[in-house]
């Protein structure tokens, strides 16, 4: 852990289980559901100061911060988190939890189902964004959370994009970062892969693999890699790794591994496995290629005149999984439906990735965003 | 595009004095927001730009201001007809690539629109040409011919037969010559050749 004077220090995720069952959008009752959260700074006299942050794919609850002086890491959206940063935790209560489905604290495949004293497995219902937004609006509601600005990158501005709309009266400020109202087919296709992958794993035993010696590594570890391939571009990827050997400067004449970019490849997949359930990333992909506004309201327009926020979006211009093109139909529909809304495509090289590494540039948009609802208030 | 600060200023104000208190605005190509800003101060605008260029929207953004990063020359279809009181176009019209285009969905989307653009028609400018051979530079047109935005120069008359073959109509003329506004001065072959930079209020 580095000393920083902006940093939000030495965090700890709680949890809060949800007393009564949630009724999911396939129409199950389901519960107990606890979910694991954190929280930076100090929620005001009115509680209407809140942030929620709502992560990526494979994100947790941990946003910001670190949970051991040892951690050499900190939370995941760190740069943008703190005293002074982007999502000011001087002035705003920030909350973040890990996702329905995840393996991060909130119930997921992985949790225990109390009927059987076993984990779920492929028994855990078929969740969806809107499911998710449910249990994280069960969790404001028990913070004391009466408005928020809502705000998160790729599936993250998927939720974001859920709550403006199911809890229209709650919600004053929208931030869309790399994100889209739906999934091309092209990146439903890369998550199809990822599942397959998954679900032809030797160890994987249709989801009970939780007490078995061996847990289906391989087939998540080929998710991973997949979805980096899908995380980077042809130009982040050219920079970072070109046609370079790892351990030689010529051909092994072999399969193992001789090129950079497979090594970082395989050791993105390998530590994946450490820290991810193969069920969550079939529930959490299949949730993300079920997102589509248009189809669920009729058109996307419809979809945002049930809205009432400010909306800020924010794309990369290097970024083809969710691409600036899928913004602009955020923002157009947006703009149909007269909301306020404002736009930017930020040049930068690192693809989908961008998000989480172009902060500076981020902080300048945000902070600014912000600090204009404040003048309002 | 470039411009002189003092006749930026007084632009600015010309803008500023047609634009009545309260209205619903858009700014193509509203660079860093500084015209709209004022708007947004002084007149109590509603306003949006749309700007191409990454740190004038970013700029914008810090003034406060509701921004779209975008093409103008790709259109307007997300407004709808007649959406807003004024839509605007300053010192930007001789820099798109489909300015007939730009006009046109301006007028759709604007009750009424405003339009100036440096003339070419100048007579320093043809003065330029005629004595030096090569083209013109000026106060309002500091470019190279290979590192110009300015793709699409008219001059005054050229601007009326295109309102004409359009069925547009002009509103308000304002002209501009070093820094001092006329309103209608001159008869039309002299407004062509002594004015600087020329402003318009059409509407179809």
């Amino acid at each position: 852990m580095q000393k920083e004077a902006n940093s939000v220090g030495l965090t700890a995720t709680k949890t809060f289980t949800i007393p009564d069952k949630i009724h999911l959008e396939s129409g199950i009752e389901f519960g107990p559901v606890q979910v694991a959260y954190e929280t930076y700074g100090t929620l005001n006299e009115n509680a209407d100061n809140a942030i929620l942050l709502l992560h990526a794919l494979t994100g947790d609850a941990h946003a910001a911060g670190y949970h051991d002086e040892k951690d050499k890491k900190p939370g995941w959206w760190d740069d943008m988190v703190g005293p002074g940063k982007a999502f000011d935790t001087d002035k705003y209560f920030v909350i973040s939890s890990n996702m329905l489905g995840g393996c991060s604290g909130t119930t997921g495949p992985c949790s225990i189902n109390p009927d059987t004293g076993k984990p779920y497995g492929l028994s855990f219902p078929v969740i969806t964004i809107e499911d998710a937004v449910k249990v994280q609006k069960r969790l404001v509601e028990f913070l004391g959370v009466k408005r928020l600005i809502v705000a998160g990158g790729s599936m993250g501005g998927m939720q974001a994009l859920e709550w403006s709309i199911s809890n229209a009266d709650m919600v004053s400020a929208v931030i869309i970062i790399a994100s889209t109202s739906r999934l091309s087919a092209q990146g439903i296709a890369f998550n199809a892969v990822g599942r397959n992958a998954i679900l032809s794993d030797p160890n994987f035993n249709d989801g009970n693999y939780y007490d078995k010696e061996k847990q289906p590594e391989k087939g998540l570890a080929i998710a991973r890699m997949v979805g980096h391939i899908t995380y980077l571009c042809e130009e982040s990827m050219h920079k970072k790794f070109g046609r370079r050997f790892q351990y030689s400067d010529r051909p092994n004449f072999d399969f193992n591994i001789d090129f950079q970019v497979e090594s970082y490849l395989e050791h993105q997949g390998r530590t994946f496995v450490d820290r991810f359930d193969a069920n969550s990333y079939l529930y959490i992909t299949k949730a993300v290629d079920y997102f589509d506004l248009a189809q669920k309201h009729g058109s996307l327009k419809s979809a945002f005149e049930k809205t009432k926020a400010r909306f800020l979006v924010i794309s990369f211009t290097s970024d083809w999984l969710f691409p600036t093109s899928q913004s602009k139909e955020i923002v157009q529909a947006l703009i149909k439906a007269g909301r306020d809304v404002s736009f930017c495509e930020i040049e930068s090289p690192c693809g989908h990735d961008a998000f989480l590494l172009e902060f500076e540039t981020q902080t300048k948009i945000v902070k600014s965003f912000l600090e204009k609802g404040e003048e309002n208030v | 595009m470039f411009n002189p600060s003092d006749s930026l200023h007084l632009n600015y104000t010309v803008i500023s004095d047609i634009i009545e208190d309260g209205s619903k605005i858009l700014d193509l190509g509203c660079g860093n927001g500084t015209l709209l800003k004022m708007l947004a101060d002084k007149k109590h605008c509603s306003a949006i730009g749309i700007d191409i260029n990454q740190n004038n929207v970013i700029e914008c953004i810090q003034k406060g201001l509701s921004v779209i990063q975008g093409d103008i020359d790709e259109g307007l279809k997300e407004f709808a007809d007649k959406d807003f009181d004024y839509v605007i176009l300053n010192q930007t019209l001789q820099s798109t690539e489909k300015p007939d285009f730009v006009i046109e969905e301006m007028l759709r989307a604007g009750k009424k629109s405003v339009v100036s653009f440096p003339n070419f028609g100048y007579w320093r400018v043809r003065f330029y040409l005629f004595f030096n051979g090569r083209m013109p530079k000026s106060r309002m047109l500091p470019f190279s011919w290979y590192d110009t935005p300015n793709i699409h120069l008219l001059t005054v008359e050229d601007f009326f037969d295109f309102c004409k073959e359009r069925d547009i109509k002009i509103t308000k003329s304002v002209y501009i010559k070093r820094g001092k506004i006329s309103k209608n001065p001159f008869n039309r072959i002299l407004t062509n050749l002594l004015c600087e930079e020329a402003l318009f209020v059409i509407e179809k």
